[in-house]
């Protein structure tokens, strides 16, 4: 614990004493012949042995070599292997463009309920009310939120609501009779964006950027042309910058008939204070495991839910939801609709925890969530920047980016700083993206950071520089704490062991 | 980094020994450095014909893929099959063990547009290599 | 509730130290224009209290399901939950971290999914298997894709028993990239030789995809299909299967039959139904197309000392490197899902899955040959099917379900005429090992009393 105005005390050797190094345990290891977890109910009923219900032919020969263990030791194994990760409720996770703020725990308690959590999709509709209410009221909430007309909730992710704006851009073109294939998008990017892109058939066109790392409106102007279907642009941007042409951008993407989508992935910098309607956008996705606190789960699942314009409204995904009186009914009768994206009507486990954030915090909240998470986001950055220059240190949103080119002269890389800070119980920034900046490390604190943990944050990374100059060996061999050492990727990817296999004594 | 003298280079990073009618190449040491340790080779199969900067193959690293071009117009004779297993080879020894295609040379002319050792080293000096 | 991490004295001091009068001062760079005048219209802040009643407040709307009984099924099932799943789920450690992307302090996260992967192996009976995809259906799409970028073929063949819903989604995924021809059906299944024919006349199909066991329940012949397809030459198309994975603790690993790719849903492994989602598809497929894999892989790996960890590999197939060329455009997955397959699995080895598939067979063959015992019921598909079966009924079904649920607080089934309208009587019925033989009499009781009311 520090408290404000004293210095933090460091002692990396904490972790390590919190748990000794070795290797990682599978719970294939702990297998042993006979022990098992749960017991399945025996079923008083006629029926015939399962040789006479399964075809000979289809019958497995061979039982599958899963794991056979007791309860007790299935729930160590995965404690113990819990402990190993880094995580939200430990300490801070500032990794760039995830968004990892606090996930409140009423939201899990929510999600658990009987009468949301274990709703079959296929009961009747009358028996499930209470949550097409639900998703309908978050709908229409979402819509207000982003200043558009109406919403589609079934993106399972921020990648699978491009891939819908991408569908959308296709039906609305081809319902104009355009035969356009351009997408246009900034070489500051996620990854996702030009991957959806290109799925989707269209052409993805990369467009340079500024100086500052804005998109560049001349350049814009000059690869416009009729064959441009539309933009995708993230704003704020990567960079963290708000891209202030967004509306003269719009404005010359909607003169030749194209479609303006924004990736609202960064939406935790603009509740509040604008909305992708009034820039002109014609379809956003928000990620509903960002800006609303649905857990990331170790990588998912999430949610993508989409936002668009009323001139795509027809194009959405079925089923909608709509009110009818006061009763609720999934509508599938929508001749322009793309189809269906999601099996059944999203991941409505993860959408429910986001309206109950939406819900705790009203509209004031959100507006203040915006705001602290801008007012960290620039705290920080003033304070790292004389340790990693920001290359635009103006003012951000709600994260930025560092480059850490000159560690380079001492012969540290981005990724090595980034394994140091590893060291000092923090989770890294993002180090793979935007590849405009070289050896970037973008940051984003969020709001639910207090100035306490922001200072601990630049003090380690004031330390780490100081450690590149008088000693760089102890960051390029970092993490010294961590569990396992840093592990050799090269060698993985030659060698590629992607599952555990049998011991070959045990075959005998 | 080495540089050979013998050997001619192109923009892309690639090396070419000319024996006789036939070329062998690869890719430059600075190229090897510049992705690091690289984990698969894509080649392509014997009697490919290239086209001059056709994308025949590529050279994958841990955070890092790129495209491999054919420095000249060629017909695939052998492809060193060594760096299936062993890509490292490529690292190690970028200029020998790692060379990538032998191939019949298409138009000789071509080889006059490709650049010399000292050539490509500005390029490289420049690139900040 | 507020999670902000200070207060606006605080923060007043904080912007001091930023050099900003104010926060409008760190606002500069968003355009007059583009501001909002008015504030949001979404109503006070809830306090938790209020949350709570207003979350119970719409549970109360939805039926009970700890006292409705249900024999929904369709592509999401009502298998029993070990405490532990949810428990473990439950970790902060698990629910709160991100994509590993820095391995060394995410080892919990890597060395699940590295089990996961190899459960999902042992099950289909092939070499790699990724980490999750987000629905079993959009891994099925995904596996399509993977099939024309491996034979350079642009048509798909879809088996007449593939969900309807799984279809729809597979259709908006492939628009404009494949095009989507159906196998003909004899007696709910896949024709064999219709399908051997198909496959003759044309050299441009790149896969044919059947699920296992089909949308009514029915076991396909994959022996024969399997050889069907694998007669096709040197380069056969590929042979895809959607397979359900408690059905694997029973079946043949569909590996056996030639399937290059295999994939499926893990919800009937551990997670509740949520209205249909969040569940997890799996993706398992033959190590050649390894590098068209989509998603996350993880490997083992070693650090300096020799110590074994995990981490993420073959990153260059994804978006965040290979961009516009990746295998799929797929970021964030399932994990979480995928974690609570790998304790469900773990929680029950081969025997234990053995005896779940063993008890959905035996109830739901006893289901139906008590139902069949009603006058005007009849069983629609013969021969071999797991845990979920079709009858027609001698009324409408949407009016039957909604009578067995006044009736009797039953759930019978899923009318078919959703999918298909010209089947207005068609009910489909699932039967997993959590109903007891009580509750299946009560349904076939249910059952005739509304008929013949
Ligand atoms: C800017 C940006 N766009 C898109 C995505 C993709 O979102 P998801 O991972 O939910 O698919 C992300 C996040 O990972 C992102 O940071």
């Amino acid at each position: 614990m520090t408290s404000q105005g004293e210095t933090p005390q460091w002692d990396e050797t904490r972790r390590s004493a919190d748990h000794a190094r070795g290797s990682v345990a599978l719970i294939f290891d702990k297998s042993v012949p006979g022990h098992r977890g749960a017991r399945v109910p025996k079923l008083d009923v006629e029926s015939p042995p399962l040789a006479e219900l399964v075809p000979e032919a289809l019958c497995r020969q061979e039982p599958p070599h899963l794991p056979e263990v007791t309860e007790p030791e299935v729930v160590r194994h995965y404690i113990r292997l819990s402990l190993l990760n880094h995580h939200v409720d430990r300490d801070l996770y500032p990794l760039g463009s995830c968004t990892m703020k606090y996930n409140p725990k009423i939201h899990e308690d929510l999600a658990r309920l009987p009468g949301l959590g274990g709703i079959h999709p296929d009961a009747p509709e009358e028996s499930v009310q209470g949550i097409l209410e639900l998703l309908w009221c978050f709908s229409r909430d979402l819509a207000a939120l982003l200043g558009l007309d109406a919403v589609s909730l079934h993106p399972s992710a921020g990648a699978q609501g491009e891939t819908l704006g991408m569908k959308l851009f296709r039906a609305y073109h081809d319902r104009q009779g355009n035969q356009k294939q351009t997408i246009l998008i900034p070489d500051s990017a996620h990854g996702t964006n030009p991957a959806s892109v290109a799925r989707c058939g269209f052409r993805p066109r990369q467009i340079p950027s500024q100086r500052d790392g804005r998109i560049d409106l001349a350049a814009l102007c000059e690869v416009v042309d009729a064959d441009t279907a539309g933009i995708m642009v993230t704003n704020p941007s990567t960079l963290g910058l708000f891209e202030k042409d967004l509306g003269a951008i719009a404005e010359r993407i909607h003169a030749v008939d194209g479609l303006v989508y924004m990736d609202g992935a960064n939406l935790n910098a603009l509740m509040g204070i604008t909305r992708p309607g009034d820039m002109a956008v014609d379809v956003v996705h928000v990620n509903l495991h960002k800006t609303f606190t649905s857990p990331h789960g170790g990588g998912g699942p999430g949610s993508g839910a989409v936002a668009v314009d009323k001139k795509l409204e027809p194009f959405l995904p079925v089923p909608l939801i709509v009110k009818e009186g006061e009763r609720f009914r999934l509508a599938s009768d929508r001749p322009l609709s793309v189809g269906r994206l999601h099996p059944y009507y999203g991941n409505t486990g993860v959408i429910l925890r986001a309206y109950a954030y939406m819900l705790s915090q009203g509209a004031e909240g959100l507006a203040a969530v915006t705001r602290a998470a801008i007012v960290n986001a620039n705290y920080l950055m003033k304070k790292v920047h004389p340790i990693f220059p920001v290359a635009n240190p103006e003012t951000c949103m709600h994260e930025f980016v560092s480059s850490l080119a000159w560690t380079r002269n001492h012969g540290v890389k981005n990724i090595d700083v980034a394994k140091r800070l590893l060291d000092y119980g923090f989770h890294a920034p993002t180090v793979s993206f935007p590849l405009i900046v070289p050896d970037a490390f973008m940051v984003e604190p969020t709001e639910t950071e207090t100035r306490a943990t922001l200072d601990r944050f630049a003090e380690a990374l004031s330390k780490i520089a100081s450690e590149i100059r008088e000693d760089p060996e102890r960051v390029t061999s970092a993490p010294h704490s961590t569990y396992v050492g840093r592990l050799g990727e090269a060698e993985a990817a030659r060698t590629l062991k992607v599952r555990w296999t049998v011991p070959e004594q045990r075959h005998a | 980094m080495e540089f050979p003298e013998r050997l001619r280079y192109t923009k892309e990073h690639e090396w070419v020994r000319v024996e006789g009618d036939e070329v062998v190449f690869g890719i430059t040491d600075f190229a090897q450095d510049q992705l690091g340790d690289i984990v698969y080779i894509e080649l392509p199969e014997p009697g490919a014909s290239l086209q001059r900067m056709d994308a025949f193959g590529s050279v994958e690293a841990v955070k890092t893929v790129t495209d491999l071009y054919a420095p000249v117009s060629c017909e695939v004779v052998a492809v060193n099959e060594a760096l299936t297993d062993d890509p490292a080879r490529v690292n190690n020894s970028p200029y020998g063990d790692g060379w990538m295609v032998r191939a019949k040379l298409g138009d000789a002319a071509q080889l006059d547009e490709l650049l010399s050792a000292e050539a490509y080293q500005k390029l490289v000096a420049e690139l900040g290599g | 509730m507020s999670y902000i991490g200070h207060t606006r004295e605080e923060e007043a001091r904080m912007l001091g130290e930023i050099g900003a009068r104010s926060f409008e001062d760190l606002l500069e760079q968003v355009p007059a224009a583009q501001r909002m005048t008015a504030p949001l219209d979404l109503g006070p802040p809830l306090t938790e209290t209020e949350l709570r009643r207003y979350f119970a407040s719409l549970a109360a709307r939805t039926y009970d399901p700890n006292a409705v009984v249900s024999f929904l099924g369709a592509g999401i099932y009502d298998h029993a939950i070990p405490a532990c799943v949810d428990h473990l789920a439950l970790r902060s450690e698990f629910y709160t971290a991100y994509t590993p992307y820095q391995a060394e302090v995410s080892q919990g996260t890597l060395a699940v999914s590295f089990e996961f992967q190899t459960m999902i192996c042992e099950l289909t009976g092939l070499e790699v298997a990724n980490a999750s995809m987000y629905d079993g259906a959009s891994a099925a799409a995904e596996a399509l894709l993977l099939a024309r970028g491996a034979t350079r073929a642009s048509k798909v063949l879809l088996a007449p028993g593939v969900s309807p819903r799984t279809r729809a989604v597979i259709t908006t995924h492939l628009s404009g990239q494949m095009e989507i021809a159906q196998v003909p059906e004899i007696e709910g299944r896949v024709d064999v030789a219709a399908l051997r024919a198909a496959l003759c006349g044309d050299e441009d199909i790149a896969a044919v995809l059947v699920q296992q066991p089909n949308f009514y329940g029915l076991l396909e012949p994959m022996d024969a299909i399997g050889a069907a397809v694998s007669a096709m030459g040197e380069k056969p198309p590929h042979l895809v299967v959607s397979a359900d994975p408690v059905s694997l603790g029973v079946l043949a690993p569909p590996a056996q039959w030639g399937a290059q790719t295999v994939v499926g849903d893990v919800q009937p492994l551990g997670t509740p139904a949520q209205f249909g989602g969040p569940t997890a598809g799996y993706f398992a497929t033959r190590r050649t197309h390894i590098r068209r894999l989509p998603g996350r892989l993880v490997a083992e790996a070693y650090d300096a000392a020799g110590r074994r960890g995990f981490t993420l590999t073959l990153q260059t197939r994804e978006q965040h490197i290979r961009r516009e060329k990746a295998t799929s455009n797929i970021c964030t997955n399932s994990a979480l899902i995928a974690l609570r397959a790998t304790v469900y699995l773990a929680m029950h080895g081969a025997e234990g899955l053995r005896q779940v598939a063993a008890a959905c067979m035996r109830g739901s063959h006893y289901a139906l040959s008590r139902l069949e015992r009603i006058a005007g019921v009849e069983r629609i598909y013969p021969g071999a099917f797991f845990r979920e079966f079709a009858v027609r009924l001698p009324i409408d079904a949407e009016q039957l379900v909604g009578r067995v649920r006044d009736v009797a607080g039953i759930l019978a089934g899923v009318p078919l005429s959703r999918f298909d309208p010209t089947r207005p009587r068609d009910l489909l019925v699932a039967v997993t090992e959590t109903r007891s033989r009580t509750e299946i009499d009560a349904l076939v009781e249910a059952v005739r009393r509304s008929i013949s009311a």
